[in-house]
């Protein structure tokens, strides 16, 4: 057994210790906000908080949410930053397809608490983890300026 | 800035196979009070000889009418639409809407949108002819039923009214849902008129807006489905959840068509939360409580394979193939023919100057990230399947076949795709979906990893074409050949539709090439890759074939020593929008003002899909790495339902094309598949995305399709650019490996 606390709520888990926090958040838990993509942490679509931290949560082991916050995109609108990044989202129509934005909302979301004001290199290192096969990346760019400013 | 074209619009894909068809629109009660407009087809209702009897089919129709209609009005005055269409990024859950709203005087906000079940006929795309979301014809097949469908509704709603006042219709309008009296300011909601006006005789003619008085259509309305993909709620195939669900993966014969021949599953077993191991023909899955005990059962798994014939397929035979079968000597049989005017070989004999050239384009997998999935429920009476598809029809064909129910109890629920890209055209994964659950009681989500999805696709086909063109001494094209070959998609999906060996979508664009001479020939020869199942990639034949001509011109241009754009102009023939998109995009990406050395610009064209667009891209080679920096992008797509949809499916279709023409390719080794994820299959990221600059051109011209467009035409931009930056000419895809081959 294992406890994670995931936004706010503690989860007792009959898991292995080695299971990655994506599938005990999808298949166990049933939150489904975060995404599956490549299992290698090459594309970004898992991206959760912990304590704060962007996190590929397809590579992350359970273990190490071990006494961490877990923050995912069903309650990062609760923090003034996440609201404030969905909502440039929603103000720029930046979706298409969608799959990815949960990943892409919360690398932006842990840029924008860290880095109130990124530069657009600050932008590209920060999120050029998180691909968008619909190629919404102008967009993101755009969302993540105004979501900056706002 | 309207430019009226008298082009008709003959190459859309494949609506040119005579699938278009009148439609009837009906109407009537709902099952527990309501109104309900649908659409009946008169190919419903033919007779048993199977010949229609259109002077009965409104009669039949709406006899037969039944409750999957696809706008309900309750009793609440709540509007549902059941959308044919999928949602899977372009934007027709929101645009559809509008165009039904727009003439239903509702908000499309407060619209309901639930998706339609599995029925080929009743939600048959119009210009395709079966429940398909694809080719870039949603809009296109819309526009005029949707409103006229919005335009019914609204009318029986007012006559409703009408009565109930005893007032003429008018006097009255309709605004958010309400019939509005303008002489007494009486008002009255949907709601309270959807009982009577069901039983009103449903208007013969209906007058449709004109676009100046359009209060949604051309508006940059937002789209419907945002909120709740900003917040993790939207639900994708992958997301469904169901009682008692068990999760499933499956590991694929590794060499392409192989087989398995034994499976020591004793480790697997003894894994916690794995349940069940089942072994198909060419698969083997491993079923578990979660995928991590999934993906723990497969690895340790000992699975023995027979590849087959394609053990030692190497990419130099498939190529070697293809040229053979291209080359006029090496072919076994003729091409078929696709345009044939003039005499190609008499002008291209006495032409001043002659150019040959062969392109070439690699096999791609669409690597939507959202990885083949579905969940299926098999039980005695009954299976359901959800799964997010751009095919429930077929889907559900495919799901009787395995459980042998027939197909009302197959029940298909369809689902927001996270990416189709045309790889949901296929069922390949939702047939091995109910294969696998068809062994338990229970629901069983298959998910494929993203290992088996990029090495198990049905991929874009390799082509090999080769291009030929006399020019006189003023460098004018008197001759143009184009033999393109490769795979014929159509051949396994739609073979109905292959007209003596003619696979329309294999000589999309290179049939009616913008630029036609007096003397042309263009042929298909059709040659199967061995081992490799090919499909439907964004812009599908277009994004074949305007790499192709688009490239070729421009070397044609560099050939006789003229700018291209003045090249293109000169030879372009009949065609206005053309010329305008192309002037525009020069103009607005400062054609021929100089640039920085190692810099360059690059022109493409094209007319694809109802759709005129050009580009302009921008960029700098340095150390054999592209750099893109901009991209001019003019459409010009006739009348704009949503100008921020058009300007997002441009971004994006752009970047998808960027992605493919720069590093996408799929190869095989021994049979086996080289590419596996993200780290060897690359796509674009944030920051290789270049800044996009789309303009829309004023049209009041029927809608063209968006999904693809962009896609389709920027590859030759980039490579007719790299030609400007380096002077080094770029024949075959992907770019990356022609910059550090040559």
């Amino acid at each position: 057994m294992i406890t994670l606390n995931v936004n706010g709520k503690e989860h007792a888990l009959d898991v292995t210790d080695d299971t990655p926090i994506l599938w005990a958040l999808r298949d166990v838990i049933g939150l489904t906000g975060t995404k599956f993509g490549c299992g290698k942490a090459l594309c970004g679509a898992c991206t959760i908080h912990l304590d704060g931290q962007a996190t590929r949560s397809c590579i992350t082991p359970v273990s190490l949410a071990s006494g961490k916050k877990i923050t995912t995109i069903e309650s990062i609108g609760e923090t003034e930053v996440g609201k404030r990044v969905q909502d440039a989202w929603l103000a720029l129509d930046v979706v298409q397809c969608g799959y990815c934005q949960s990943g892409q909302i919360m690398s932006a979301s842990a840029l924008l608490a860290q880095t109130p004001n990124p530069s657009d290199e600050d932008i590209d290192n920060a999120m050029s983890g998180n691909i968008c096969r619909c190629g919404t990346y102008p967009r993101i760019k755009a969302a993540i300026k105004n979501a900056a400013k706002a | 800035m309207s430019t009226p074209d008298k082009t008709p619009a003959k190459s859309e894909t494949l609506s040119e196979h005579g699938m278009k068809r009148r439609n009837f629109i009906i109407a009537g009660a709902a099952a527990g009070g309501g109104l309900l407009i649908g659409f009946a087809l008169p190919k419903m209702f033919e007779d048993k000889g199977g010949h229609s009897t259109p002077a009965n089919s409104e009669k039949a129709a709406r006899e037969a009418f039944s409750p999957n209609a696809f706008i309900r009005i309750d009793k609440e005055g709540l509007v549902t639409l059941v959308m044919s269409k999928v949602e899977m990024g372009q934007g027709t859950f929101t645009s559809i809407t509008m165009l039904i709203a727009e003439e239903l005087g509702v908000d499309p906000a407060q619209v309901k949108l639930a998706q339609a079940p599995a029925d080929e006929k009743k939600y048959a795309d119009p210009l395709l002819g079966g429940q398909v979301t694809g080719g870039s014809t949603s809009i296109r097949g819309a526009w005029e039923p949707m409103r006229k469908a919005g335009a019914v509704a609204r009318t029986m709603l007012v006559s409703a009214a009408c009565q109930d006042w005893n007032v003429d219709a008018k006097e009255c309008r309709v605004e958010n849902g309400y019939v509005l009296h303008s002489g007494s300011e009486k008002k009255i909601g949907y709601g309270e008129l959807v009982e009577k006006a069901a039983t009103l005789p449903v208007p013969q003619e209906v007058t449709l807006k004109e676009a100046k008085e359009f209060t949604l259509i051309g508006k940059p309305i937002k789209r419907l489905d945002s909120p709740q993909k900003v917040n993790g709620q939207a639900v994708y195939g992958i997301d469904v959840r169901q009682p008692n669900m068990k999760i499933a993966t499956v590991a694929m014969s590794p060499v392409l068509g192989g087989k398995v021949v034994s499976v020591d599953d004793s480790k697997a077993r003894n894994i916690k939360g794995v349940r069940k191991i089942v072994k198909l023909d060419d698969a083997v899955a491993v079923i578990a409580d979660h995928m991590w005990a999934a993906k723990q059962g497969l690895a340790a798994l000992d699975i023995k394979w027979d590849g087959g014939r394609n053990e030692t397929l190497m990419m130099k035979d498939i190529i070697g193939q293809l040229d053979q079968a291209s080359s006029d000597k090496g072919r076994a049989a003729p091409g078929a023919v696709a345009t044939s005017e003039g005499d190609f070989k008499a002008a291209f004999a006495k032409a001043d100057v002659k150019f040959e050239a062969v392109y070439q384009l690699p096999f791609l997998s669409h690597a939507a990230i959202e990885p083949m999935n579905a969940t299926v429920h098999v039980q005695k009476d009954r299976c359901d399947v959800w799964v997010g598809t751009q095919v429930p029809a077929m889907a559900q064909a495919g799901a009787v076949g395995i459980t042998k129910l027939p197909p009302e109890k197959v029940f298909i629920h369809n689902h927001h795709i996270g990416g189709g890209f045309g790889r949901r055209l296929d069922v390949d994964f939702i047939n091995q979906a109910v294969a696998i659950a068809k062994t338990v009681d229970y629901p069983v989500k298959l998910m494929w990893t993203r290992e088996e999805d990029m090495q198990h696709g049905i991929y874009r086909p390799y082509y090999y074409d080769r291009l030929s063109a006399g020019l006189d001494k003023d460098g004018n094209i008197t001759a143009w050949k184009h033999q393109v070959t490769g795979s014929s998609i159509m051949s396994r999906w739609i073979p109905q539709f292959v007209k003596n060996g003619l696979d329309s979508d294999a000589v999309e664009v290179a049939r009616e090439p913008l630029y036609a001479p007096a003397n042309i020939f263009v042929e298909y020869i059709r040659q199967e890759p061995p081992g490799m199942l090919t499909g439907w990639w964004r812009g599908v034949g277009a994004t074949h074939n305007t790499f192709m001509v688009e490239s070729f011109i421009d070397e044609l241009a560099h050939k006789v020593g003229k700018d291209p754009l003045q090249y293109r102009l000169a030879n372009m023939k009949n065609s206005p929008r053309a010329k305008h998109v192309l002037e525009v995009a020069a103009k607005e990406a400062g054609w021929g003002q100089p640039l920085s050395k190692g810099s360059g610009r690059g022109l493409s064209v094209q007319y694809a899909f109802g759709t005129y667009v050009a580009q302009v891209a921008e960029l700098e080679v340095k150390e054999d790495e592209v750099h893109i920096k901009r991209v001019v992008c003019v459409v010009d797509c006739g009348m704009v339902v949503n100008p921020d949809h058009v300007k997002a499916q441009m971004e994006g279709g752009i970047n998808f094309g960027i992605s493919g023409a720069l590093w996408g390719e799929i190869t095989v080794n021994n049979g086996k598949v080289e590419q596996s994820n993200y780290d060897n299959y690359r796509v674009m990221r944030m920051r290789e995305s270049p800044v996009i600059e789309v303009h829309l051109v004023q049209s009041s011209e029927a809608p063209g399709g968006i999904g693809e467009p962009g896609t389709a035409a920027i590859a030759p931009a980039l490579t007719n650019a790299i030609f400007a930056a380096t002077g080094k000419r770029i024949r075959n895809l992907p770019i990356k490996n022609s910059l550090t081959a040559a």
